[in-house]
């Protein structure tokens, strides 16, 4: 357990951003939080979760999570919903019109932009959904800031009855920096919901007097964010440049020009407008530093002031000193050489499956099998795009597998005519949003293929619990979701549901190539755990017999990060033709005895380790 | 060091414990009444990517990052991570680097080439370098796991810092969560904290 959860008042600790919201959140009184794990907000509720005064829970997605605090809003208690930028698309259904309704239960909604794109699909600004949702935005720029603004977001939203956005960076999320904790929980008594229709209930006669009343509290918050303590201005000796900043790029601006007036908005929607004409008055050029997009630039330079911003700073991507000074050295006239030390080119390392992964036989199989269209999603099966498998076409968003496969399937062009369409799709994205696509697919009469890898995990971000693992957040178990049963419940025909074990290499491949002969939808679903979760059970490592081994490489193929090449050797056929054979060894440390690689392996060259020890013999060998 | 800030960039690979050697420093860092700041870039870094892990240090840290050219002090947990880093650190810095070799997959089917020298590349650079098999001293201490408390003892006598601050805090940690590994931890540091001391360079 964190050491943080017993915290004494002002006592100072090394906190994670994501630390910080969760022990401000427990402070501030919160008796919900939800969320749906998602890079880099996922340890936002898993330390949420180690504090027992507040329910937490895993939510199916990030819609789900936003309405069960919206729930909890109404029924007067303090929610918090936390997720990564992608997150915001799913969740925005809910909160653009619980915007207009307003809430009771002060409600705040952490959003982590994955700046930089380090495990994410995309790179978005989350700074818009306050512009487009009328709903304020706070943006801490470290540890001790977002632990602060989180306790505001609360008494802000209870304030003006509206959903707070307190949007957060990787560089706030995972950094770890020093907290000093202030104090102890305020408990915050939840009235119950009273009923209202006329506030309550959405329908158009509902909504539209509600319109004046969302825009008259926008004009309060812009009134409020003028005056908000949490808009700094920081005074600087060296007046050519004055920066107007929010969020982590201050921490850079601070480091790169110290010397420099500095006006650093932390409540940074609505913009305080006036505060910013009043501070550019001051200094030669106004600079916005902000990441990702120019919002703050756009908006100030609409009330007729002068600013410098994306035309000399990157339009995307983590900004850093090193960034900053080669595109701002030259506004002061001194130009600036980038240090560079000369350096020979090391290999990539991209990211790739684990040893023993159950989605390696999968992938096998897949890159074993011609004409094929595989559409992929969200999750460690992604990487089937890489290297050796090359065997995933498309990867959008959380749960698309299945209808971009349906409407791949339906538009099918001219060279598509004798392919077979395949989705490729883990158990947690399944349930998040693949189920519609599911539902769709049989409804229209589609001809898809399902690879419904269920690896019981969350996988990608750290192997969180979700309704198909039989578990909740705290470890406690809830009723597992049957997927053979879901599928037909959905419409597939029982005999298109097929349940394999993917070590089974192959059954695998006859199974992949049976089901996609089909002309109807059809669904695989696999059964092994994610080797880095608890369920997983190692057994004794193998290793390759040299002199069997033919250096045939077929195990090599199986992408195994514990099988490597140890020799080339190349030979001459009687046919004249020249061949070059890869041998392979095991490393035992790595090696975690799944035996899959035994199945690749013709002459019987791998087997499991003789010596005795603890670890039991796998059951197949 | 400048204006009182240490960089330390430990470098690695998902799984060599890199974050925790990192988080050691820090809060041996913050135990010390430094302002600190630790980051790293690992969203994947449990699939066999890259690790590394930024820890700064000193009266008063903003920027969590350590720019190219800016780093003191280079822990490299793998003799190919350790080069790729290089770039970061000061013509003055120095480097701490496990000789492991860890080649990844592309390296193994023959896309790409495991550089043929890297400690002497890193030595010829002009930075102080010491090398050493962490993962020898691991083996013969009896857990591949102690290669990250090895590291930790081989640079404990380069910090701002007295090498018993780091060993204290670490000790204490392994006291508070896993009493059990806490002697074999502290054995593990101090052999470390000896390799450490033999300089492969200038």
């Amino acid at each position: 357990m964190n050491a943080v959860v017993h915290a004494k008042a002002e006592s100072r600790h090394l906190l994670s951003g994501n630390e910080a919201v969760a022990r401000a959140a427990w402070e501030a009184g919160v008796r919900v939080a939800a969320a749906y794990p998602g890079t880099p907000a996922t340890e936002i509720l898993e330390n949420i979760a180690l504090y027992p005064d507040i329910y937490s829970e895993w939510s199916v997605n990030e819609k789900v999570a936003v309405e069960v605090a919206i729930g909890a809003s109404l029924a007067g208690s303090r929610a918090l919903a936390a997720m990564k930028h992608v997150g915001m698309n799913v969740a925005s259904d809910a909160f653009m019109t619980q915007s207009l309704a307003g809430v009771i239960g002060g409600l705040v909604i952490v959003v982590a932009d994955d700046v930089g794109l380090s495990s994410s699909q995309n790179e978005q600004d989350s700074r818009y959904w306050g512009r487009f949702g009328h709903m304020p935005v706070l943006e801490p720029a470290d540890s001790q800031e977002a632990y602060e603004m989180v306790k505001q977001a609360f008494a802000l939203s209870e304030q003006y009855e509206v959903p707070v956005i307190v949007r957060m960076t990787t560089r706030v999320c995972h950094v770890k920096a020093m907290v000093t904790v202030a104090g102890q929980r305020t408990e915050h008594a939840a009235a119950g919901f009273q009923k209202n229709p006329q506030r309550w209930v959405m329908t158009p006669a509902n909504a539209k007097p509600r319109l004046p009343v969302m825009h008259q509290r926008e004009r309060q918050l812009q009134a409020l964010s003028e005056t908000s303590d949490l808009n700094l201005s920081f005074a600087g000796s060296d007046r050519r440049i004055g920066f107007v900043t929010s969020g982590p790029a201050f921490m850079h601006v601070r480091e790169t020009f110290p010397n420099a007036p500095v006006l650093k908005l932390g409540f940074s929607c609505p913009p305080p407008l006036e505060k910013i004409r009043a501070f550019a008055g001051q200094v030669d050029t106004l600079v916005v530093v902000e990441e990702t997009e120019p919002l703050l630039e756009t908006e100030i330079r609409a009330t007729g002031l002068e600013v410098c911003g994306k035309d000399i700073l990157p339009r995307w991507g983590e900004l850093a000193p090193s960034v900053l000074r080669p595109a701002i050295k030259p506004l002061l006239g001194e130009p600036y050489q980038v240090p560079t030390r000369p350096q020979s080119t090391v290999f990539p390392r991209p990211p790739t499956m684990c040893a023993s992964c159950p989605h390696l036989g999968p992938y096998f199989a897949l890159s074993h099998i011609r004409n094929l269209n595989i559409v992929g999603d969200i999750g460690c099966y992604t990487l089937g795009a890489g290297h050796p498998w090359n065997a995933l076409d498309t990867c959008t968003c959380m749960g698309a597998s299945l209808s971009m496969a349906h409407g791949m399937d339906k538009g099918r062009g001219a060279s598509d005519e004798k392919k077979s369409i395949v989705a490729v799709i883990g158990d947690s994205t399944f349930l998040h949003m693949g189920m519609q696509g599911l539902l769709n697919m049989i409804y229209n009469r589609g001809n898809v293929t399902v690879l419904l890898l269920d690896n019981r995990s969350v996988g990608m971000t750290g192997g969180q619990e979700n309704p198909g693992t039989g578990q909740n957040l705290h470890g406690l178990p809830t009723p597992r979701v049957d997927f053979a049963k879901l599928a037909e419940a959905l419409g597939v025909r029982p005999e298109r549901i097929r349940m394999v074990d993917p070590y089974e290499l192959p059954t695998m491949v006859k199974l992949v190539r049976e089901e996609t002969k089909m002309n109807e939808p059809s669904i695989i679903i696999t059964n092994r755990p994610c080797s880095l979760t608890d369920r997983f059970e190692r057994f004794r490592p193998y290793e390759v017999i040299d002199d069997q081994c033919t250096g045939c490489g077929n195990c090599i193929d199986l992408g195994c990060p514990a099988i490597s090449v140890s020799r080339r050797e190349t030979v001459t056929a009687k046919s004249g033709k020249s061949k070059e054979l890869v041998f392979a060894r095991i490393d035992a440390n790595t090696c975690t005895g799944c035996h899959m690689c035994v199945e690749t392996c013709a002459p019987e060259a791998i087997v499991q380790q003789p010596q005795a020890n603890t670890i039991r013999v796998h059951p197949h060998a | 060091m400048l204006d009182g800030i240490t960089n330390i960039l430990v470098v690695g690979i998902g799984g060599q414990g890199v974050m925790t050697a990192a988080e050691m420093l820090a809060r041996t860092a913050l135990n010390q009444g430094y302002d600190v700041k630790k980051t790293e870039v690992a969203g994947m870094a449990q699939r066999g990517g890259v690790v590394s892990s930024h820890v700064r240090f000193g009266p008063k840290i903003y920027s969590p990052q350590i720019d190219p050219g800016e780093a003191d002090l280079l822990i490299g947990f793998e003799a190919a991570e350790a080069l790729r880093w290089l770039p970061y650190l000061r013509p003055t810095g120095g480097a701490m680097v496990n000789t492991l070799r860890l080649a990844p997959p592309v390296v193994s089917v023959g896309l790409y080439d495991y550089p043929v020298d890297p400690i002497g590349e890193l030595a010829q650079a002009g930075i102080e370098v010491h090398a050493f098999d962490a993962g020898a001293i691991a083996a013969e201490l009896g857990n591949a796991k102690l290669v990250n408390t090895i590291m930790l003892g081989a640079i404990s006598d380069y910090l701002p810092f007295p090498a018993t601050a780091l060993r204290e805090c670490m000790i204490e940690g392994f006291h508070a969560y896993k009493p059990k590994l806490a002697e074999i931890n502290a054995q593990a540091f101090d052999t470390g904290r000896e390799a450490g001391h033999i300089r492969t360079s200038s």
